[in-house]
């Protein structure tokens, strides 16, 4: 075994790959950007080395200065991670030309299936399912009915240079298949200037399942079961699990085995993954291989209790497997939730900045339920622009995936994150629609369920009335503290009824010792609310029993007069007043907030480096308006509509805040 | 005797409904609450007890001899505030428009000469059309009269304005003398003029709320303290401010028993100065991460926002925190920042109130608007107010402290207590690059020979070691210990005593 390695990555990652070493008693050396000097990977390993600037290819992606550093700390052996040179087949020829081990697979393998056209034969030759289709140039409509026929309908038709939507077609039959040629042809030869087309099977309730292999230098290859990463933003995953709710123990073994051959086919070894698309009916048709350790690795190690790190650095070091296929067991269900800092609330702009607060739920791990966090970033420090905007990695376990659910919920509302723009709110909200309960997954989740994208959740009437419950709680808890050190004149008794707003509702309670009573106001009926918890004046968490919830947990942060209020992806303005001032409240006019359709707003604290318009002008939709800087970062802001520009309030060199007003708009 | 017990039932009946339930149902017509309403939202229930509720005008001109309600437009009394005193007045705008006639205003002045006599608060909320214009200089007398007690007032007990409706005129200047002054988003305005007189003299169009609303006088005239969207948020804002302060200067401010250890470290302050000098950062995370329980209640938050005053607690105790903010103007000083701060330190000197001062200044902001403006002698107000002060001043330096401003900024010289600094801080007369191009202003052509002379500078300057030297910083600390030495700090100086030379009272350049 290694006595020292070096991880040419940074982040998670990186403090990840540390620990395991760490536990198998191998030395660490880090390496890191300007921007990474004060970064938790830099702390965690035993020696670092500084390898240039912040952008990545100043750093992370020079393959000679990471060479250099285990020259220079005698690193035997570099952990890549995952991204910058995880899947560079050049670095590898360059780390064994230098005597360094690269800790993954060999790099034929890597180059074998870095390209996407050649993967694709080498699995077919190697008996995996593929998608049907026809690569080869087609001649004509009649050429593309023949072929669609023999492929088997639906189908789609592409442009070989497409993307982004443009020149594809679906058909489901011979005259669909004619007319999708014809206009994907045209299209293409207008957007691409290539007019060249193929056909493949359109897969209909699309998965993303993928199966974990594991090879060693010694022509062994197990697979660790799979992973299913179907809800996806745009292609980025965003929530996984393992194993997926949808294969049964036949198709697992043929996918597992099918990979496991490909693995084989290419001399693969270390950790890898194979990805398929699967569809409605079980059919399952790779896609690509990763040949390094995948960002959601975590899942199949809690499900299948293997490291995987550990496993890739026996294997470089050249051990045998340990672990046969017949000792692989899936045990219970772990989910990972991937929180990232891009803002649900604005179509998920990146969020850059401090981390005033970061406080994950407590990493814990008993018989019947884990948490883990794997992470990068410690509160006060910064998510730059430079890298991937990913904070932590959160995953659960338990036995069943009801239960795994349940403790991410749990694990999502207790984990404190300020500063910046974040996801949670949104995972949060995946976790509790019934569709991802019931696990009818496919790709276009996140599009089907949020068509309009994301604007926050609102909680039944009864979870409502429980946060009222708990805030008339505490709040008479704060009212409760003595004054000393005054002249206090102790006439006066505020009493135990308070009323509790949340936007509309209003609940009433007397609040006792341990528990409140909520009085209907319309039937005069009365319920106890048992309350338990550990809150006490300051603390930001709830935790505890609130009626019939035992371990809600709740993120409070006090107000004037109550508390804002997160719990399950909503956040929620929660006044707490005494009966009489709630019936005053209702005297109070409701102020909707201005239509600010018709402004442009700033949004990140920035400062106007540029204004690209004048009042008066008429702007088209796209167009650009004004520049903001924002951590050294020049942000377009364009603009959504054709408008006349009314008014321009802010001028080059003004710093705004978020939602400050820019310009204003008119209808032209 | 019965008879007397339903007369008195009846009268009181009659004053309760103020100028009638058809006004009252204008008033909440309007989003308002009665004068009545708000003392409940204000007070303890229960708390209240009314003054003067039988008092009637005596005004015969104008037919004013048939109109006669009990209460002439104004409630008065007193009542707690979570148990603690306050004397209060509520103009009822249903009753002559809130008007302020004679007897009115002596309602109002025999609450006031009981609050110093006593030593309580005064809260007024105000919602008046003016003048009893029938009465004519029989109000104006009594407004008069009310300004006379709110100077004398001044400094002997926290007074508090909210404007809740119309106040226009000479109504202004009683709010305008006490020490805060809190408004009602949209329902509430004061003007000296009203856009009538505005529109006749001058000729601009203007509406009152732009002219004398709430946005305007927290943002742009710094006369109100902070405003908000509604007469029981408001209220209840009062009463948040109200928890922060003594009742009166014979008194300490109320300790209150937190749920927070004074030797909480925060690890995350380490890292909250920038690499570079030139990029802010919000000093508001400072103050939240220092305060107990994160509770932080700041004053004129939109007005001169390149300076942060507020009131937080250390160890239950209330502190008032001046704090320069990076992320506005680069936290300099200019005539409004210096204007807001200045009067925040005398209140809090005036009330026993310790105050916190964290720097992070680049000195005061150059140009013709500002000396023209006259900064010198605003800038003044703050050194004046600084150096006054008696109560006990703990100042950090987190970063900047250049030139005069950093002699303004509570230093050591000005009589502060305890000086401390963190390890970024750099105390100098300017930046390194400002300061040698001056000093090497014949090396200005060769741009390595500068850049050398800028590196020495800052090697010698950039630090807080040289004034650490001379004790004009009593320790470097680590920006994690902020919280657990400051409040040990101002545990020192719990019992501290210090005065000023005899004198009838000082000169402060107004």
């Amino acid at each position: 075994m290694f006595s020292k390695i070096l991880i040419a990555n940074r982040g998670e990652i990186a403090c990840r790959v540390i620990k395991t070493a760490k536990k198998m008693g191998i030395k660490t050396v880090a390496v890191f950007s300007d921007a990474d000097r004060e970064a938790l990977h830099v702390e965690m390993a035993d020696e670092a080395v500084h390898i240039g600037g912040s952008p990545a290819a100043e750093s992370y992606l020079l393959g000679d200065r990471i060479i250099q550093a285990c020259k220079d700390t005698g690193a035997e052996a570099v952990h890549p991670g995952y991204g910058f040179l995880s899947e560079n087949a050049a670095f590898c020829d360059q780390l064994e030309k230098a005597g360094i081990t690269f800790i993954g697979p060999p790099p034929k393998a890597i180059e074998a299936m870095g390209d996407k056209i050649t993967s694709k034969k080498i699995a077919a030759e190697a008996d995996v399912s593929t998608v049907p289709g026809y690569m080869g140039l087609i001649e004509d409509a009649e050429d593309a009915v023949k072929i669609s026929n023999q492929v088997g309908y639906p189908v789609m038709i592409k442009a070989s240079a497409g993307g982004g939507g443009k020149g594809m077609r679906i058909a489901w039959n011979d005259d669909e298949a004619r007319e999708g040629f014809e206009r994907s042809k045209s299209e293409a030869a207008s957007s691409f200037g290539d007019d060249r087309i193929f056909i493949e099977k359109f897969v209909t309730d699309p998965r993303h399942i993928e199966i974990q292999v594991l090879a060693d230098k010694h022509g062994n290859c197990i697979y660790l079961g799979e992973r299913e990463c179907s809800i996806q933003r745009r292609n980025q995953k965003v929530i996984e699990e393992a194993p997926s709710p949808f294969l049964d123990e036949e198709t697992r073994k043929k996918m597992g085995e099918q990979s496991c051959a490909l693995a084989q086919a290419v001399g693969y070894s270390s950790a890898g993954t194979v990805e398929f698309i699967v569809d409605g009916d079980r059919n399952f048709y790779f896609l690509e291989m990763n040949t390094r350790l995948q960002v959601e690795h975590p899942v199949t190690e809690l499900i299948t209790g293997i490291d995987l790190v550990e496993q890739m650095l026996r294997v470089a070091a050249g051990e045998k497997l340990a672990i046969g296929q017949n000792e692989v067991t899936l045990n219970g269900w772990a989910i990972e939730s991937r929180l990232y800092a891009e803002d649900p609330y604005r179509n998920f702009l990146p969020s850059i900045g401090r981390l005033t607060r970061y406080r994950p739920p407590s990493e814990f791990a008993s018989e019947s339920l884990v948490v883990r966090n794997d992470t990068g970033v410690f509160e006060g420090g910064e998510i730059s622009t430079f890298y991937d905007p990913m904070i932590a990695k959160l995953c659960t376990w338990a036995p069943d995936r009801e239960t795994a659910i349940e403790a991410m919920s749990n694990a999502l509302d207790g984990f404190e994150l300020e500063g910046i723009g974040h996801n949670i709110p949104f995972l949060a909200a995946v976790m509790e629609q019934d569709r991802f309960k019931e696990g009818r997954l496919t790709t276009g989740y996140i599009a089907e369920e949020f068509p309009e994208g994301f604007d926050g959740v609102e909680l039944p009437k009864a979870s409502l009335k429980l946060l009222a419950g708990l805030a008339a709680h505490m709040a008479h808890r704060i009212e409760g503290r003595r004054f000393s050190e005054a002249s206090t004149l102790d006439l006066a008794q505020n009493g135990n009824d308070r009323s509790v707003i949340i936007g509309e509702d209003r609940f009433d309670f007397s609040v006792q010792k341990e528990a409140v009573i909520w009085k209907d106001r319309e039937d005069n009926f009365e319920t106890l609310i048992r309350i338990e918890t550990d809150w006490a004046p300051g603390k930001t968490l709830a935790k505890g029993r609130v009626g019939d919830l035992k371990n809600m947990v709740v993120q409070v942060t006090r107000t004037s007069y109550g508390f804002k209020m997160r719990y399950r992806g909503a956040d929620l303005k929660v006044h707490v007043l005494l009966p009489r001032i709630a019936d005053l409240m209702e005297h109070m006019p409701i102020k909707l907030p201005p239509d600010m359709s018709k402004y442009l707003l700033c949004p990140m604290p920035g400062q106007v480096v540029r204004l690209e318009v004048a009042e008066g002008d008429i702007v088209e939709d796209g167009q650009a308006l004004a520049i903001v800087e924002a951590m050294k970062m020049e942000n377009v802001l364009r603009a959504e509509k054709k408008a006349r520009v009314k008014k321009i309030t802010a001028g080059v060199g003004s710093v705004l805040a978020v939602d400050e007003v820019i310009m204003e708009f008119e209808d032209e | 005797m019965q008879d007397i017990i339903e007369q008195l039932e009846e009268k009181r009946g009659e004053a309760r409904l103020g100028g009638g339930q058809r006004r009252i149902d204008t008033q909440h017509g309007k989003g308002k609450l009665t004068a009545r309403e708000r003392l409940d939202v204000l007070l303890d229930p229960g708390s209240f007890e009314e003054y003067d509720m039988f008092v009637t005008h005596r005004c015969t001109d104008f037919g004013m001899e048939e109109n006669i309600i009990p209460g002439d437009g104004v409630v008065t009394g007193w009542g707690t505030i979570n148990g603690r005193m306050v004397y209060v007045f509520s103009q009822d705008f249903t009753v002559f428009g809130g008007s302020l006639s004679e007897t009115h205003a002596q309602k109002i002045c025999k609450i006031m000469d009981l609050a110093v006599q006593n030593g309580a608060p005064v809260i007024g909320l105000n919602d008046s059309g003016g003048a009893r214009i029938q009465e004519g200089v029989a109000s104006l007398g009594g407004y008069a009269d009310v300004f006379l007690r709110n100077v004398m007032a001044s400094g002997a007990v926290p007074q508090i304005s909210v404007i809740m409706g119309p106040c226009a005129g000479g109504a202004v200047y009683s709010p305008a003398m006490t020490d805060f002054i809190y408004m009602v988003k949209d329902t509430s305005y004061m003007f000296v003029t009203g856009p009538d007189v505005v529109k006749t003299v001058t000729n601009e169009t203007v509406t009152q709320e732009e002219l004398g609303g709430a946005s305007t006088h927290c943002k742009i005239s710094s006369v109100a303290d902070a405003s908000f969207d509604n007469d029981v948020e408001t209220l209840l804002e009062v009463r948040r401010l109200f928890n922060f302060l003594p009742l009166s200067a014979n008194e300490k401010a109320p300790k209150v028993d937190v749920n927070d250890v004074v030797d909480r470290p925060d690890m995350s302050l380490d890292t909250i100065i920038p690499d570079s000098a030139n990029k802010p950062y919000d000093m508001k995370e400072v103050i939240l991460k220092i305060a107990d329980e994160g509770d932080f209640l700041e004053l004129q938050a939109e007005h001169a926002a390149n300076i942060i005053t507020g009131f937080v607690r250390l160890n239950g105790q209330t502190v008032g925190v001046v704090a320069n903010q990076p992320m506005v103007l680069a936290g300099c000083l200019d005539i409004n920042s210096s204007k807001k701060a200045a009067r925040f330190v005398r209140f809090c000197d005036s009330f026993n109130i310790p105050i916190l001062t964290l720097v992070d200044v680049p000195g005061f902001l150059p140009g013709t608007a500002q000396e023209y403006g006259g900064i010198i002698k605003h800038g003044a107000k703050l050194l004046f107010a600084y150096a006054e002060a008696t109560v006990p001043k703990v100042t950090v330096i987190t970063r900047k402290a250049y030139g005069g401003a950093y002699d303004v900024m509570a230093s050591k010289h000005i009589r502060a207590d305890v000086n401390y600094a963190w390890p970024s801080a750099e105390i100098a007369v300017m930046g390194a690059k400002g300061a040698t191009e001056i000093l090497y202003r014949s090396e200005l052509g060769d741009a390595d020979k500068i850049a050398k002379r800028t590196k020495d500078y800052e090697d010698r300057f950039a630090n807080p070691f040289v004034a650490a030297e001379r004790g004009f910083i009593d320790d470097v600390i680590m920006p994690h210990n902020t919280r657990r030495r400051v409040a040990r700090a101002f545990e020192t100086l719990k019992n501290k005593q210090q005065s000023m030379p005899n004198k009838k009272h000082d000169n402060i350049p107004l």
